[in-house]
């Protein structure tokens, strides 16, 4: 645990949950399609559907999506600032079932079409917690660096991908995989101790029936 | 260090010696890699952002939405002309907690402390006590790691949200917090910052989260006043010698308790208590 966790975040109000959080989740939806949100659309339920507007809900993850943190201001204008810089950014009202109360669902298209879908709780004091990734259901409280690694459903994939860590010698705390079909598309996704350097990613890269490789940078 | 109980942090504290700012220190410093010095360092400018808010607030108009902005009228005018009932300090401190709890709802910039609802309460308790006793910035400072110790073995015990366990768990901690940093700051024991903790929270348990449209401002910016002096009250108790006879890690089970067992309607929906009221189902804003 951090003490800056409970005396802090140092944020834009009114509401630790219901802003702070609420950014925190746009903003790892970001960092999780990897290119410039131009199209997303953003469910919210619970106490988010309830409270939004009196909240800022709606611009907290907006401005996350716009890559703002926690404690920007611009946090107040972030859904002008994404009109003008044409942006399709959509609120939907809609209680999205068995989820902590204050749940959002991202949907963002790429620009090549393919979705991607996240879902994220606020669960206090700005902390979060993302619990879906695609149809993978995860556990990610975004205080550690996580790496998402597409890869194909064969044996030695998992030796494979964390010898990479290994030779880096990166700790990993956290792994989960998930798959489509067996020998179909899968996805591992590794949470760790230490700072991934760019240069793993590409090693990872290069590994045979790896597709792609996202990291994904701690909140901290 | 898992803080996972008062008990446990007081214990560890007297194990070693020291008091239960350097216990946290050390603690993080080894948890997260960071030299002490760092820490210290990241919490004097946590300290400064609280007290910007407390001056934004007390200057400045926040863009409210339905209330008004209070803490600069009774900070001008009331204060200043000696009329507050119980003498300046005490109008001063409500002042503040307000200040800070209005810059919070114009979105202005503030320091969650534990959350942004309660935002107020801790600057207010402790620049009071510095004001009032002339305490070094450090000491302060020192102060703010006693209470975020509070915050965190309360935060393994439940979520800190006004969503899941109604006003005691934002507005109630930030008092047992700032109840905590109020007695370091005067130098009392162990057993005096436990029992300050529970008293507050004690005071304050079962108190629901009902926000006229869903809004932070009615009744929070004063929930914040009212928990400013709370915490100063049981600050005051507890370095008296006065005893919580319910365990402080017990009543932090119970306000958990209450909160579990608490209606949806008064975690945060804006669905029951004085948002159903006759005049808060009509106030509305844009």
């Amino acid at each position: 645990m951090d003490v800056f966790d409970i005396i802090g975040p140092i944020m834009v109000g009114p509401s630790s949950s219901h802003t702070a959080g609420a950014c925190r989740i746009g903003k790892y939806a970001r960092g999780i399609l990897s290119e410039e949100p131009m199209n997303a659309v953003i469910k919210l339920s619970g106490s988010f559907k309830q409270t939004y507007k009196g909240h800022g809900t709606d611009k907290a993850i907006i401005a996350g999506l716009l890559g703002f943190n926690e404690d920007d201001e611009r946090i107040r204008e972030s859904i002008e600032i994404a009109k003008k810089e044409g942006r399709n950014f959509t609120i939907l009202e809609e209680d999205i079932e068995n989820t902590h109360a204050n749940t959002a669902e991202i949907i963002m298209t790429k620009a090549n079409g393919e979705k991607v879908v996240i879902q994220g709780s606020s669960i206090g004091g700005g902390n979060i917690l993302i619990t879906k990734i695609n149809d993978a259901k995860v556990n990610i409280n975004g205080l550690f660096d996580v790496l998402v690694v597409g890869h194909v459903d064969i044996p030695g994939m998992v030796y494979k991908i964390t010898k990479v860590l290994y030779q880096w010698k990166i700790n990993i705390n956290g792994l989960s995989l998930h798959r489509e079909e067996k020998s179909g598309n899968a996805v591992a996704i590794i949470e760790v101790d230490d700072k991934i350097d760019d240069k793993l990613c590409d090693e990872m890269r290069e590994v045979e029936n790896v597709k792609y490789v996202t990291l994904l940078r701690s909140l901290k | 260090m898992k803080y996972a109980s008062i008990k446990e942090i007081i214990n560890e504290a007297k194990k070693n010696g020291v008091r239960i700012s350097e216990l946290v220190k050390i603690s993080q410093s080894k948890e997260h890699n960071v030299s002490v010095d760092e820490l210290c360092a990241k919490m004097k400018k946590t300290y400064e952002v609280m007290n910007e808010s407390i001056e934004t607030g007390l200057s400045k108009k926040s863009n409210l939405k339905i209330e008004q902005n209070d803490a600069s009228k009774i900070y001008k005018k009331y204060v200043d002309d000696g009329k507050s009932i119980f003498g300046s300090k005490v109008g001063e401190a409500v002042a503040m907690a307000m200040a800070v709890s209005e810059v919070n709802a114009g979105m202005g910039k503030i320091v969650a402390a534990p959350t942004a609802g309660s935002c107020g309460i801790i600057p207010a308790a402790i620049v009071t006590i510095k004001n009032i006793y002339g305490i070094s910035e450090e000491k302060v400072i020192d102060s703010l790691f006693t209470a975020s110790a509070i915050g965190m073995v309360i935060s393994n015990v439940m979520d800190i949200a006004g969503a899941s366990g109604g006003c005691q768990a934002e507005c109630g901690v930030a008092q047992s917090m700032a109840a905590a940093a109020i007695v370091d700051m005067l130098d009392g024991d162990y057993e005096q910052i436990a029992n300050a903790v529970a008293i507050s929270l004690k005071n304050i348990e079962g108190l629901v989260c009902d926000p006229v449209a869903g809004l932070v401002e009615c009744p929070c910016i004063k929930r914040n006043a009212s928990g400013v002096i709370n915490s100063i009250l049981a600050a005051d108790m507890a370095l008296a010698g006065v005893v919580s006879i319910i365990p402080v890690d017990e009543v932090i089970q119970s306000v958990k308790q209450v909160g579990d067992i608490m209606d949806d309607r008064l975690k945060e929906t804006a669905m029951g208590g004085l948002a159903m009221t006759e005049t808060g189902k009509i106030c509305t804003f844009n």
